[in-house]
């Protein structure tokens, strides 16, 4: 039996530790490396120089945006992808009709959730391009079309929204309108992902509730939602790491991917801007740098996640 | 971290008896339980109509003539089917193209990364040698952290080694496929660790006592009996490989004066940002619909199969 055994199993791992080493580990490792440089691009000409692109992080403005963008993102849209999916989840499963105990759907629940899957398949750019249709800034886009029709908006003075950055509640109204993308894609995926946790829920659970003179929104509060916890935890720290990211609608959506005049920038815009655009100055050594610090603060994020929302866990 | 056990299966919770022979067990009156339900309808078809509309909106703008959009952009109907946006942007917009990009590429991308995801799993999980556990964290590893973190070194790493091997150089199929194996490994094998551990030993000491050897257990029996969930990380990669966007844009530009293997999302990206020097917006409405209705189309077929191997993905 143990023959050929470490051939066979240095022969399995070689070709995908290969691969994985080349494209991942080692672009990683070399953008912690290169982050102490100022390596510029244009040759290999590159001099150590320290915390020195560590410590312009923190005096950028533009950088300085991009955070609180992020930050901007990263609260609002968990909390409202997964309380809008919760709400859902609650009217698919406890609306239906009350004669048994436990979770029921109501009529149609599954073709319910075929529809509001919908977004998920698709990728971010096909719906970030059919947003663009849709927010157009001029009278000829569906929804200023349809304001402009309801008479909410008047047909000389259209709705920029992605064009506009006039702050509301001290947020550029680019933002909210990208936020409103990013939790109409999202949140059917947890709809489904928080339904499929309710089903799973023992019904003898329901049967006690029920017995102690529960109702069907007690029954909600104090028997599934606690019940729910593990699944809601998950789904925060997933959504925490979309709401870092939410590239593709900024790239797609935005003027000059980041604007208008850098309104909706966020850390991925500006690493790609300072990368690949000649403006900026020892702009390679710099992006690692930036792209270093956005890992780190990613793996505290979720580090602090899990550890807030770990709890006793039920097993069932 | 405390554990509470609670039994399942215990007979008397079984719900399935009805109102009839346990009357005592209704929640609430007939009356509230409707107005419930419609309570519960009303939201669920709003969310229900903001999530088809758009989409609708979109496919049947297609059928529209560039002048029907522009002066009636509210219309669902198409004054005729304007077959002639889709062979133009098939054509002229290159989705033809794009389209067949995009196939040989998640093609070679998915069975590579299955094929080798599966290998490498399958090895960490079942054998025992010096430095697995430290194999197995290092592909987990890369779960966390953002792909723009090592979009400088991939970029630069892959553009010098086309100098030599123009195969894995930038706009190549080859690498693009390579790139995504990399990139997909580390959730393929945490998937696939979880399923082949579950795998009973006694079938594999059955094989070699047969006289099979370690390849052929793989091949033969363990990959046959993980079936269910090859399927679903299967699905996962397909879908995400042909959602894929950042990779490509960074990594298929053509060093020389070769023409530019755009994969479908990249090249959408491209049209709609030229919108604004030649306007077409039915043939790019064109382009989004068919890009939009394959995947569409995969997911009503397989719905069940998606909606759990996507949220069975992020909760195990």
């Amino acid at each position: 039996m143990q023959h050929g055994k470490a051939r066979f199993i240095a022969g399995f791992l070689a070709l995908p530790l290969a691969l994985y080493v080349w494209y991942v580990v080692w672009p990683f490792a070399q953008s912690i490396g290169y982050s102490f440089t100022d390596w510029g691009g244009y040759s290999d000409e590159q001099h150590f120089i320290g915390f020195a692109n560590y410590a312009r992080l923190f005096k950028d403005e533009l950088i300085g945006l991009a955070f609180w963008h992020n930050v901007f993102f990263l609260i609002t849209v968990p909390l409202i992808t997964i309380a809008l999916a919760l709400f859902f989840a609650f009217l698919l499963n406890v609306g239906g009709r009350g004669n048994r105990a436990g979770i029921r759907g109501v009529w149609g629940s599954g073709v319910y959730k075929i529809i509001f899957f919908f977004p998920q398949v698709l990728s971010l750019v096909l719906i970030a391009i059919m947003w663009q249709a849709i927010y157009r800034g001029d009278d000829q886009g569906l929804l200023n079309g349809l304001l402009i029709k309801v008479g909410l908006v008047d047909q000389s003075n259209p709705v920029g929204f992605v064009a506009d950055p006039t702050p509301f509640l001290g947020v550029p109204a680019v933002l909210w309108w990208i936020l409103f993308i990013a939790i109409w894609g999202g949140v059917g995926f947890y709809l489904v992902l928080f339904s499929a946790a309710m089903q799973s829920i023992p019904k003898d659970i329901y049967e006690a509730a029920l017995l102690d003179g529960a109702n069907r929104v007690n029954s909600f509060t104090r028997v599934t939602l606690p019940l729910l916890r593990d699944t809601v935890s998950i789904a925060w720290v997933y959504l925490g790491f979309i709401a870092l990211d939410m590239y593709a609608l900024v790239f797609v959506m935005t003027p000059s991917q980041g604007g208008p005049n850098h309104a909706s920038e966020i850390f991925a815009s500006v690493i790609n801007f300072t990368a690949f655009n000649s403006s900026r100055s020892g702009r390679y050594g710099y992006a690692c740098a930036m792209g270093v610090a956005l890992g780190i603060f990613t793996m505290i994020l979720a580090a602090v996640q899990l550890r807030i929302t770990r709890r006793e866990r039920l097993e069932f | 971290m405390s554990t509470v056990k609670i039994e399942k299966d215990v007979p008397a919770a079984d719900a399935g008896a009805g109102p009839v022979s346990r009357p005592s067990r209704r929640l609430g009156n007939p009356t509230t339980d409707s107005v419930f339900s419609g309570f519960s309808h009303l939201f669920l078809l709003v969310w229900g109509a903001m999530v088809v509309f758009p989409l609708l909106w979109v496919v049947l703008s297609s059928f529209k003539d560039d002048a029907q959009i522009l002066k009636e952009p509210l219309s669902l109907i198409p004054d005729s089917l304007h077959w002639g946006n889709f062979s133009r942007a098939w054509g002229e917009g290159h989705i033809g193209a794009f389209f067949f990009n995009t196939v040989i590429i998640v093609g070679g991308g998915v069975f590579l990364t299955m094929l080798l995801g599966s290998m490498a799993a399958y090895v960490l999980a079942r054998y025992d040698f010096p430095g697995n556990r430290v194999i197995y964290y290092l592909f987990l590893a890369g779960l966390t952290l953002p792909v723009y973190l090592a979009a400088v070194p991939l970029f630069v790493g892959t553009s010098k080694l086309g100098q030599q091997f123009p195969l894995l150089g930038t706009n190549s199929y080859v690498m693009l496929i390579l790139v995504y194996v990399g990139w997909s490994l580390s959730f393929t094998i945490f998937f696939m660790h979880s399923f082949f551990k579950t795998l009973p030993q006694t079938v594999a000491e059955a094989a070699m006592v047969d006289g099979a050897s370690h390849t052929t257990l793989f091949f033969r029996v363990m990959l046959p009996m993980a079936k269910p969930g090859l399927i679903s990380i299967g699905i996962f990669n397909v879908l995400g490989q042909w959602n894929q966007w950042y990779l490509p844009v960074l990594l298929m530009q053509p060093a020389g004066g070769e023409a530019k293997k755009q994969v479908i999302a990249q090249g959408l990206i491209e049209l709609s940002v030229n919108q604004g020097y030649k306007s077409d917006w039915s043939g790019l409405f064109a382009g989004v619909t068919m890009a939009m209705l394959p995947v569409l189309i995969v997911y009503l077929v397989f719905q069940r199969q998606v909606q759990a191997g996507l949220t069975g993905g992020i909760t195990k």
